[in-house]
């Protein structure tokens, strides 16, 4: 019996580590290819570490392609969704502890913004920009993504284990409402916030559809934006688009392994319960 | 004074919430409505007095689209494909990582969340690479078992089979982290109980866990199909629909329509097909799960 359950766990093991592998592949063959040559990235058959270890497509990225301002722009939508955060948070605390006329309807209209699949408000919503002269800006970029719908669910949720007690006690003594928020709030909802934060930077990193159709010239692209320009002007130049791709993920990456406790943890805060 | 202050307060927090959220997701649906039953495009665009009232014609006009037809077959092939593929595949992860020691779990998580958390393009780039005829490492890797090289990206029917791979490959780390919450969340004491009784793993497994694990599993059943109906990224950075339309999903179409061909009154129409299926097939969900629980 004890024999078996060994072998059990071995066969487990073995099966993890090759899935783990498979997961893991693409992106270490992405970072060995950004350090080769573009000969020796086509070599056949393939070289696994580089033989020239070389930094020249990192340097490419900056000197000839304009990832410098690809890099700013995607910072500026990154504060921006800091920013939406803050409203989000706001927004959380308000539905959650506050007792008002009309909570509970737009709530409700809040919850039903998450159902709305996005290629429904696509193309309505570019046109309400091209409306507002806000095609090809950078507030149009970030504005329709501003707030989430499922951020301002999970904060309330949070809001709600905060007691009332608290917050009487800080009335009393005179405290404005947003001195309330800033002061009071704002340092209470730290476990919340770090993951949102976390989660709030990767999505902004990442986003790629709305700044592609809302952004005509080149100076407001995003990263993803440059690499898929990138792809598309050198096609057959992998050592640059591994490095890129390298240089797009790896932050995300170095970011996700330290708060990944935080990141995972979170899930089972707000995770399923029977 | 200060009574009014209090008053106010909880509108002035939830405003510009609330604002931005009418402008950009309730006013759309409005008028992505209301489009839909017009034939707004370009000329539209520039001057409303160019947008017609056509009824209906856009949604008859859809349904004689063999383009969209294609894409409607296109979707339900990744659907049927590749929703049992990814619950399968991120439930048995899970159950893996339940089984092995705290810290190799705990190492196998970061890895299979990785790919989740990845941006979209990168993605495409180095699966391209990857999936590239000549130079790729997959046929490379074919090559040593004397597998002739397969067109990854260019033959109609392993395109999807493709794309399907990489989504599985992306989407894992999300419904492995559900499914090992509610793996955890599952009392000892029945495990041990079992134990008692002489049951084996396989049983163990049949009657405790699974049935345990079913709203988590109905959660991410759910949310994996109304995902894998709304697929669009991974053919829009990977093969662009191609070749001939082999990979074209709904989600795809209604892009390409309207911000490609600019016709924004029929993409908006089609984007109200596929969200009645969305509602449809969600709705048949949980119907399912109702009767499910009473018998």
């Amino acid at each position: 019996m004890h024999q078996k359950l060994g072998y059990n766990r071995i066969i487990v093991n073995t099966l993890l580590f090759i899935g783990g592998l498979i997961i893991a592949l693409p992106f270490v063959w992405m970072i060995l290819s950004s350090f080769k040559t573009d000969r020796e990235v086509l070599n056949i058959p393939p070289t696994l570490l580089p033989e020239h270890f070389t930094f020249q497509n990192f340097i490419d990225l900056f000197v000839n392609m304009n990832f410098g301002t690809y890099l700013v722009n995607t910072l500026v939508i990154v504060f921006f969704s800091m920013f939406g955060l803050l409203l989000n948070t706001m927004a959380g605390y308000g539905f959650g502890k506050f007792k008002f006329r009309g909570r509970e309807p737009l709530f409700i209209l809040v919850l039903l913004t998450m159902m709305i699949p996005g290629q429904v408000t696509m193309i309505p919503t570019y046109l309400i920009l091209n409306e507002l002269g806000l095609t090809n800006t950078m507030t149009g970029i970030v504005l329709p993504g501003l707030i989430s719908a499922f951020n301002i669910f999970l904060i309330r949720q949070f809001m709600s284990t905060i007691p009332d007690g608290l917050l009487e006690a800080a009335r009393l003594d005179g405290a404005g409402e947003f001195y309330i928020f800033f002061r009071l709030i704002l340092p209470l909802s730290k476990p919340i916030l770090a993951i949102q934060i976390i989660l709030t930077f990767i999505g902004a990193w990442n986003s790629f559809l709305w700044p592609l159709i809302v952004a005509n010239d080149e100076s407001l692209y995003t990263l993803s934006i440059g690499l898929a320009l990138l792809q598309d002007q050198n096609v057959t130049n992998y050592g640059l688009q591994m490095a890129g791709a390298t240089f797009m993920v790896v932050p995300i990456l170095i970011i996700f392994i330290i708060f990944q406790k935080y990141i995972i943890e979170g899930f089972n805060v707000s995770g399923i319960k029977e | 004074m200060d009574k009014f202050k209090q008053n106010i307060a909880p509108y002035l927090f939830i405003a510009p919430a609330i604002i931005v959220l009418l402008l950009f997701a309730i006013l759309p649906i409005l008028i992505a409505f209301g489009i839909s039953f017009t034939d707004m495009n370009l000329l539209g665009l520039a001057d409303w007095a160019n947008i017609n009232f056509i009824g209906f014609d856009n949604f008859a006009r859809l349904f004689q689209d063999k383009a969209f037809i294609q894409a409607i077959g296109n979707t339900f092939y990744y659907v049927i494909i590749g929703v049992p593929l990814a619950v399968l595949a991120s439930f048995l992860v899970a159950l893996a990582l339940s089984y092995v020691s705290n810290w190799l779990s705990s190492v196998f998580r970061v890895v299979f969340y990785m790919p989740s958390i990845t941006n979209i393009v990168a993605i495409a780039v180095v699966w391209g690479f990857l999936y590239n005829k000549e130079y790729g490492l997959f046929n490379y890797m074919l090559s040593l078992i004397n597998v002739d090289a397969i067109s990854w990206l260019d033959n109609p029917a392993i395109a999807k089979l493709s794309l399907i791979m990489l989504a599985v490959w992306k989407s894992t780390g999300v419904s492995m982290l559900i499914f090992l919450a509610a793996l955890q969340s599952i009392p000892k004491s029945y495990y041990e109980a079992a134990d008692i009784d002489g049951a084996n793993g396989w049983q163990k497994l049949i009657n405790i866990t699974l049935p345990s694990m079913s709203f988590a599993t109905f959660f991410v059943i759910v949310t994996t199909l109304i995902g894998w109906l709304q697929f669009f990224e991974e053919p829009f950075v990977m093969t662009e629909g191609g070749p001939l339309g082999s990979t074209t999903s709904m989600a795809l179409f209604i892009y390409q329509e309207g911000f490609q061909y600019s016709e924004f009154g029929y993409g908006a129409a089609a984007s109200f097909v596929l969200f009645i299926i969305i509602i449809l097939v969600t709705v048949l969900q949980f119907k399912l799960r109702k009767s499910e629980d009473k018998s």
